[in-house]
């Protein structure tokens, strides 16, 4: 009886650890929230804990894992020189760094990186990708477990202005995007010993988002958008369960919800998996005047929020896509919001970090200039809320 | 009872030391040989993860240099591996203040070695000896290695922002000799301009400016990618071919653009929906790997002594200085170079470009000039 009574606290362990990580690019399941921080009571005031150098540039956003931060970095004058870091929560000391030499092409826009994509964890292992397509795997000591390098399997695989979308990981595959004007394709990668469980081949054009996970009972699938439109696959074998056609952006990422993606497609279309016919998907709603600009959109509450290429954030009702309010806000953004203590967080792309209070029809509670280009997203646990530049990683605490 | 001297007690011992150095070192040659069958596509994993695992938490100091050597030989994916497990094993080293930084030294002195792997080394050998900076920084300038060289350079570019006249343009001078980079370049390039100094940029990077070119080819709905028109069969300067809009024959092609860039798009019209074909030789004193760089916004093709080395298709997504870096070798004597080079349809303002940059260096990135 005791031994199931420690299993069992120890399972709760666990699951609290899981839940207050932040292991992928907007968090555990892509929605920009962190359960751990949602109802923390924060005034929205930014108090910096503790900022830390960085060795190379990058747009990626750190994970936390536990203790640990982990974050991605290049460096060089061709920024081949790939970094994976890892920092104390508490107090941002580097624990320890690994580098390597990218296997792919390293050519980017300027205003772009090498290290785009942001990592992902399943809470053992670390999953690190970069725009030149090497996919490494280490363990939380910097151990490495295994090394792919999808470009060099597959030479055509690259952009010339960078590529940039984010790894996720669910059960034991990881799903990386591989989409590009030549040789375009998604692959799930077992996590334990770094080979191929599946790939498919992918629309040919150049493609900046991010894949998303939807659980639907049982089933894990990731959301794949492109120019096509959205692809719903199964993680664990590849399949396409079903196909949304009708075009989607290819730079700001679809959210999911729930059973329903909210998808930047003719403005916004909410869509969900069809129950008549499985394989087309149910179009709920779209809305053209919701028009996500670079940031995607996020889901908190009873909304969906956008932010547009003048910095507009616009909550919409969740059922109908229906204008609640508007609030302009210090743009332009390339980062994505989060939340965190029932207020929105903002980064603009001159390092503009804007807490909204989304109680208050979107007005802006504080600001604080990081005085560096932040073109990353945030990073939410329940006690920070972690940004990144090409030169700095701060953590502005939380109380 | 068996009496053991003291004597033959320091004899057993010392052998059983030497029979688990060499029981250590044989391991360390066997994992890492496991791990350099990493192949791609995931080729060897199996036995790879396990083996670099085993390295990653046995691997001491003294295996860091035998694992250096390894990564000179390996193949990327592999010498990835393998840094990995150096990495690991250099961390603990540094920790116990073990590093071997006498036998990191002597592997940097070692030109022979991968100069990637030697910069490694000497980051390592900074680590736990900080004056070695002082040491090699001097001697670096014609090193083998880009990242060593960029560091030369930048010591120099630093000294000579702070001279003026006559030693300053030595200076600099010193300086754009050992540059590859083209930032590095680029800010001599400046300096030496405010001097009065004539700079070639062409000449500097082995830009090659003079071809033959053929076109336009039809290209409509990119169509004309895959579809080998006739210089793909053979390149006769002397013949006359059906293009796009009629007959087309071989012109030759200068570019007197400071970049040494060619402006296909105002060399042959229509521009749209159009391919044109380039060719030049280029004579190489002895056969030696090289890299063939290029920059373009269009999609392309590249034939060298009538090899397809790769083809791109890939549409107006920026053109950039050494854009693609594609291995290859040169023959000894005469070399042909064939371009394909695509336009396609598109019609935004962004969209227009038709142009081609190429040049052929080492794998530092240094000019390798044709002979006379």
């Amino acid at each position: 009886m005791l031994r199931i009574v420690l299993c069992g606290l120890l399972g709760t362990l666990v699951c609290d650890t899981a839940s207050a990580d932040w292991r992928q690019f907007r968090g555990n399941d892509n929605s920009g929230l962190n359960p751990a921080a949602l109802q923390k009571d924060w005034d929205g005031q930014q108090t910096l804990a503790w900022t830390a150098d960085l060795p190379g540039r990058g747009l990626s956003s750190p994970i936390i894992i536990g203790e640990q931060v982990i974050l991605t970095a290049c460096s060089g004058p061709r920024e081949d020189r790939l970094h994976v870091l890892s920092f104390d929560a508490a107090t941002g000391q580097q624990q320890w760094e690994r580098q390597f030499w990218a296997t792919g092409r390293t050519v980017c826009h300027p205003k772009t990186s090498v290290a785009a994509p942001t990592p992902a964890s399943d809470g053992q292992r670390i999953f690190a990708f970069y725009s030149s397509n090497d996919l490494i795997c280490l363990d939380l000591a910097g151990n490495l477990l295994w090394y792919r390098g999808l470009t060099f399997d597959y030479p055509n695989a690259s952009n010339s202005l960078g590529m940039s979308s984010s790894l996720v990981v669910s059960g034991d595959t990881v799903v990386a995007m591989v989409e590009c004007d030549d040789e375009s394709f998604a692959t799930g990668i077992e996590t334990t010993t770094g080979a191929t469980r599946w790939k498919i081949d992918r629309p040919r054009r150049a493609n900046w988002t991010s894949p998303s996970l939807m659980q639907l009972g049982e089933q894990s699938l990731v959301l794949l958008q492109s120019s096509d439109g959205v692809s719903a696959v199964d993680v664990a074998t590849g399949e396409v369960s079903w196909n949304y056609a009708d075009g989607a952006s290819t730079i700001p990422t679809l959210v999911v919800a729930g059973n329903t993606a909210f998808v930047p497609s003719h403005g916004v279309t909410a869509l969900r998996p069809g129950t008549s016919n499985p394989a087309v998907p149910e179009i709920l709603w779209q809305e053209g005047s919701l028009q996500p600009g670079t940031s995607s959109p996020l889901v908190f509450g009873d909304a969906v929020y956008v932010i547009n290429k003048a910095g507009v954030l616009t909550k919409a009702a969740l059922n109908d896509g229906s204008r609640l309010w508007q609030a302009r806000m210090k743009g332009p953004f390339s980062a994505s919001p989060v939340v965190a203590g029932g207020k929105m967080y903002c980064v603009s792309e001159e390092g503009s970090a804007q807490v909204i209070d989304l109680a208050d029809e979107g007005k802006t509670i504080s600001t604080h200039e990081f005085g560096e280009t932040v073109l990353s997203t945030p990073s939410v646990t329940a006690d920070g809320i972690y940004v990144r530049s090409d030169g700095h990683l701060w953590k502005v605490q939380l109380p | 009872m068996l009496a053991v001297r003291p004597r033959a007690c320091c004899w057993m011992l010392g052998c059983l030391g030497l029979m688990t150095t060499s029981v250590i070192a044989a391991e360390t040659g066997s994992l890492i040989a496991t791990i350099t069958q990493v192949g791609a596509r995931g080729e060897g994993h199996a036995a790879a993860t396990a083996a670099v695992r085993e390295l990653e938490t046995s691997a001491q100091a003294a295996d860091l240099v035998p694992l250096l050597k390894a990564m000179n030989s390996a193949a990327p994916l592999p010498a990835n591996w393998l840094r990995g497990a150096f990495e690991a094993a250099a961390d603990r080293a540094l920790s116990a203040n073990s590093l071997p930084t006498a036998d990191l030294d002597a592997f940097v002195r070692d030109r022979s070695n991968t100069p990637r792997v030697r910069r490694l080394a000497y980051e390592w050998l900074l680590k736990g000896d900080p004056e070695a900076e002082t040491r090699f920084l001097p001697t670096l300038l014609d090193d083998p290695s880009a990242e060593m060289r960029r560091d030369a350079v930048a010591r120099l570019i630093g000294q000579a922002r702070e001279q003026t006249g006559d030693e300053a343009l030595k200076l600099w001078r010193q300086a754009l000799s050992g540059a590859v980079d083209e930032d590095q370049v680029d800010a001599i390039a400046k300096a030496l301009k405010e001097l009065d100094v004539p700079f070639n940029r062409v000449q500097h990077f082995g830009l090659l400016v003079d071809w033959h070119v053929i076109g336009p080819f039809d290209n409509v709905d990119q169509k004309g990618f895959p579809v080998a028109y006739p210089p793909e069969e053979q390149v006769d300067l002397n013949a006359e071919y059906t293009g796009k809009l009629g007959p087309v024959t071989w012109q030759q092609l200068h570019s007197d653009e400071a970049d040494g860039a060619f402006d296909i798009a105002k060399l042959t019209e229509p521009h749209k929906g159009a391919i044109d074909y380039l060719y030049t030789e280029f004579k190489a004193g002895e056969e030696l790997p090289v890299e063939f760089r290029l920059a373009t916004a269009n999609a392309w093709k590249l034939w060298v002594n009538g090899e397809l080395v790769f083809a791109r298709e890939e549409y107006h997504r920026g053109m950039r200085f050494d854009q693609y870096i594609v291995p290859g070798k040169l023959q000894a004597g005469k070399n042909t170079i064939l371009l394909k080079v695509c336009q396609n349809e598109q019609d935004q303002d962004w969209a227009q470009r038709w142009a081609v940059q190429f040049r052929v260096c080492d794998v530092t990135g240094k000019a390798v000039h044709q002979m006379p």
